[in-house]
């Protein structure tokens, strides 16, 4: 075995390791070079498990078998709600909270009683866990150098606590920071973590592949021994206490002092949660792989020999002679141990530094008499002194209980103690109804159930008090039995604890809560902590402040507390963000008066740091009411600005549908003077001619009478042409206005074209043209108006004649059957059209033929008002041509349904 | 922010199968001895493992 001064120099030299990874954080740090990364701040969570887990899981899966697991489980499953961490996160780094007491408090109002209450449950549940890291050290260091005296006496644990309190006193206080961030502290926890869990996988290995022949092995000499079927299985396990063990371990991930300080209050940036969220789960899974294999090799190479299964760890490399690897398991005892007190008692001293002694302190004479005098000196005092004060609790609560029961499921009675805050906590951050009477009632109703059914009874077992209230409950009722509390048995003492003061705790929050109405100071605070997101994306929280402040006032009072250096950094922080070069000249408004107060609450909390920043400013208290006008007001303001934005989409909407109506309309405009004029146009040319052949009749009676005839039968076509140009364009117009007169009846397509081109023969002969007429047999009626499609075909029919060549011109005429309707084509072997002559061939007075060089053959609007007569009877017309090869003009008309 | 909100929700989804994986009765109906090894120790690492893995996948692919 090792002599002593070895294994205390290497101790020593271990923690002097520690020193120096944290001295290189904090270097780096202060150089603006962080050393935590994701992986770092996953490992750091690495400080859930203690020596509990390091000895103890060992000693839980000798006599639970795999249950020993749920405590693992449930902070697998916690930490998949990424979206409660970040949150808490959020809300943490908005409002500079540094406890989980705090958090609680300034929750309900930055209230005093309840950060104190918070602090009490917690100190009280972890004081025995920090009693069980202390008595783990001392039990290993007994065992190790085979002096079980070590591991119980006085002085040695001494030693051993004061050592660790001036560790902790170092790592924790060397300075007051702004924001109790500790990177030092943070890289140490992880480069212990990773030193635990090597020490464990090096002696799971040592002990399943050394001491057996790999999994196999172990498990099926294991299986030989009597009553070991309920240790491999799950059959034996209690559903209700499984259960209730993911439940409460899951709770504990977030709400133990320790947990939270790395979790929340240490962590540098939200994102490094995506690492946490796999990697510390993973942690847990490796260092539980070979617990179950190291405790049944124990209970193997043990057999029938008076061992404690916690100790199987340490003792089975010992037994081999392997004294090098039981070094390397010590110290990963040591680092479980050790990383749980530092990171809890730093996380315990600032609560009850700034929530149980600052509020004493603040109202003191003392305090008065100390006016204007750098107090950042004194906290740092008082963190000291508590964390010395906790350390040696837990090394009297050590002392009192030595190997008795109480310390055995202590790490259980911690976890439900702080499983108590999970109501206001939850309720907190997603409920903005739960008022500060609410929280007092549920924190402390739970908190004094598990006092009755869990610690108390431990005492008892303990045989520190009497256990008549166990055995046969208070007074003698025995519904008041403190484990089977109302007559509910069953259970086992963890699930029965976890089940009443939950239901006490979160029935008292929630029904006190709605009972009373909040305070103007709780509204704010519920508003802020339940919308931290919404308010931070519209950029911060509203300004519920309201008064008169100096800021020398101000400034004097952050030198106070924060120390004149870290003061004026912190202000020169603040003047550059609101773009100002010198922090003197910041104004003392509203934002500066928070700032100062989110700064003091760093140092001293957040409900002294209200107590302070009143002090020293003239404030006009809000009401309730104001409060929430002021809140509703930042509701109406989002709901407005809401509002307006939909205002504006529907406006830009409105202008492009508007623009185009306008365009459409100029569109129109122009159209319409072009058709005034065009149709003037149209108008003077044939009434010039007959005015001047008029003229010339009237002026000169001695005309020739042959000249006299010509020039009246011109007269008389110009007249003609006249009269129909104004038919024409009255037809156009009441056909675009739809004040057309139709009259529609069944026709039968055929009989109606050889009419109109019978009408038309003398036409032909005139002009000497072959008219080829094919009409398909069996032709279906159509539903249109006889003269107004008789009036199409002899315009189509007489454009024909119109384009042909005198004497050689040739016109098709055929009409055929087409799916649901008949088809009409008149062909000429006219010039054809271009193909852009095809498209505005069908624009009103738009002409065939060169209109500037020939004499116009029609008036223009023959196809425009036959298109419209078609499209009225729903066919289409429409026009097949290309230069030279003639034009095919065609319609359709749909056939009339059956049943017309 | 849309995505970081799709990721949590997918993990709380993760955890939920997670709990109803690691609870009765679905743990008490592994039973026996397979590969050797005890089929709750082997079902209890496995499902772990598995969530461990696609928590990773859900949280890191998440970016």
């Amino acid at each position: 075995m090792f002599p002593t001064a070895i294994v205390v120099l290497i101790s020593l030299a271990y923690l002097g390791l520690l020193f120096a990874v944290a001295r290189f954080a904090e270097q780096r740090a202060a150089a603006g070079r962080s050393i935590i990364t994701p992986s770092l701040y996953a490992l750091s969570l690495g400080v859930y498990c203690t020596s509990w887990t390091f000895y103890g899981s060992v000693g839980r899966a000798t006599s639970g078998g795999l249950s020993f697991l749920t405590i693992y489980l449930g902070p697998t499953l916690m930490l998949l709600l990424t979206g409660v961490i970040v949150k808490m996160i959020r809300i943490s780094k908005a409002q500079r909270i540094t406890s989980i007491a705090d958090f609680i408090g300034a929750r309900y109002g930055k209230s005093y009683w309840l950060a104190g209450l918070a602090t009490i449950v917690a100190v009280l549940g972890i004081v025995p866990y920090i009693a069980l890291q202390l008595k783990a050290i001392a039990a290993s260091l007994g065992i190790l150098l085979a002096d079980p005296a070590a591991g119980q006496g006085f002085w040695p644990t001494l030693a051993i606590t004061a050592s660790l309190a001036v560790f902790t006193i170092w790592f924790g206080t060397r300075h007051l920071d702004a924001t109790e961030r500790h990177e030092g502290m943070v890289a140490a926890i992880a480069f212990e973590s990773i030193v635990k869990l090597l020490a464990f996988l090096a002696v799971g290995l040592f002990v399943t592949f050394g001491m057996f022949n790999g999994f196999g092995d172990v498990f099926s000499r294991a299986a030989a021994l009597p009553g070991i079927e309920r240790l491999l299985g799950l059959e034996a396990v209690k559903p209700v206490s499984w259960a209730a063990l993911i439940l409460l371990s899951g709770l504990a991930i977030v709400f133990l002092p320790r947990q939270f300080q790395v979790m929340v209050v240490e962590n540098v940036d939200e994102s490094h949660v995506r690492r946490a969220v796999w990697l510390f789960p993973l942690y847990l899974l490796l260092i539980n792989l070979f617990v179950l294999p190291v405790a049944l090799g124990g209970l193997v190479h043990f057999q029938g020999a008076a061992v404690n299964a916690d100790t199987y760890v340490l003792r089975l490399p010992l037994s081999q002679g392997a004294e090098v690897l039981a070094m390397l398991v010590f110290l990963g005892g040591l680092s479980a141990a050790t990383g749980m007190v530092i990171v809890e008692t730093i996380a315990l001293s600032t609560m009850v530094c700034n929530d149980l002694v600052m509020p004493g302190l603040l109202r003191s004479t003392w305090f008065s008499a100390q006016n204007r005098r750098d107090l950042s000196g004194v906290l740092l005092g008082i963190r000291r002194a508590a964390i010395g004060v906790i350390l040696l609790l837990g090394f009297i609560y050590f002392q009192a209980a030595g190997e008795a029961h109480a310390l055995v499921g202590i790490g259980l009675i911690s976890f439900a103690a702080v499983a108590q805050f999970a109501p206001v906590v939850f309720g907190g951050m997603y409920w903005k109804l739960g008022t500060r009477p609410g929280a007092i009632a549920g924190l402390s109703g739970g908190f004094l159930v598990w006092l009755y059914t869990l610690l108390l009874p431990a005492f008892a077992k303990s045989g520190w008090i009497d256990p008549g209230f166990v055995q046969s409950g208070l007074f003698g009722f025995s519904w008041l039995k403190a484990q089977a509390l109302f007559g509910l048995v069953g259970l086992d003492e963890i699930s029965h604890c976890l089940w009443w003061s939950l239901l006490i705790n979160a029935g008292l929050f929630a029904g006190v809560s709605l009972a009373t109405r909040p305070d103007a100071d709780e509204a704010a605070q519920a508003e802020r902590f339940v919308d931290v997101f919404r308010l931070e994306a519209r950029g911060g929280a509203p300004r519920l402040w309201r008064g008169q402040a100096s800021p020398e006032a101000l400034v004097a009072l952050l030198e106070r507390f924060l120390g004149a250096e870290r003061a004026h950094g912190q202000l020169a922080g603040h003047a550059q963000a609101r773009a100002l070069s010198d922090w003197r000249r910041l104004p003392a408004d509203a934002a500066f008066v928070q700032f100062a107060e989110a700064e003091l609450a760093g140092a001293i909390g957040s409900a002294s740091a209200r107590v302070m920043v009143a002090s020293v400013v003239e404030e006009e208290p809000l009401g309730l009411d104001e409060v929430l006008d002021i809140l509703d007001e930042a509701n109406q303001v989002r709901a407005h600005s809401r509002e307006l934005e939909l205002k504006q989409a529907e406006l830009e909407a409105a202008t492009g549908e508007l623009r185009a109506a306008n365009a459409r309309l100029q569109e129109l405009d122009r159209m319409k003077d072009d058709f005034v004029s065009t149709v003037t146009h149209e108008l003077r040319t044939p009434l010039t001619s007959i005015r001047a052949l008029s003229e010339m009749l009237y002026e000169d009676p001695k005309l020739p009478l042959a000249d006299r005839a010509r020039f009246l039968g011109i007269i008389v076509t110009e007249t003609e042409r006249l009269s129909r140009l104004i038919n024409q364009i009255l037809d156009m117009a009441k056909l675009e206005s739809g004040r057309a007169e139709w009259t529609t009846s069944s026709i039968d397509v055929g009989t109606l074209v050889r009419e109109a081109a019978a009408s038309l023969e003398a036409l032909f002969n005139e002009k000497g043209l072959c008219f080829s007429l094919s009409i398909a047999a069996g032709l279906p009626p159509v539903l249109a108006d006889r003269d107004r499609l008789t009036q199409v075909l002899i315009n189509l029919l007489s454009n024909a004649v119109k384009f042909v060549p005198q004497d050689g011109g040739h016109v098709w005429l055929s009409v055929v059957s087409v799916e649901d309707a008949v088809r009409v084509s008149v062909r000429d072997n006219g010039p054809g059209l271009t193909a852009d002559e095809c498209g505005v061939i069908f624009e009103k007075f738009r002409q065939g033929g060169d209109t500037m060089t020939a004499k116009p053959q029609g008036t223009g609007l023959g196809l425009p008002i036959s298109r419209q007569i078609i499209e009225h009877f729903g066919g289409r017309l429409w026009v097949e041509s290309s230069p030279g090869q003639g034009a095919d003009f065609m319609f359709t008309v749909p056939i009339a349904a059956p049943d017309a | 922010m849309k995505r970081a909100n799709l990721t949590r929700q997918r993990l709380v989804l993760l955890a939920m199968l997670g709990g109803l994986l690691f609870s009765f009765p679905i743990v008490g109906l592994v039973d026996g001895v397979v590969l050797g090894l005890p089929a709750g120790y082997l079902y209890l690492f496995g499902v772990w493992a598995a969530l461990i893995l696609m928590a990773a996948r859900l949280s890191e692919g998440g970016r």
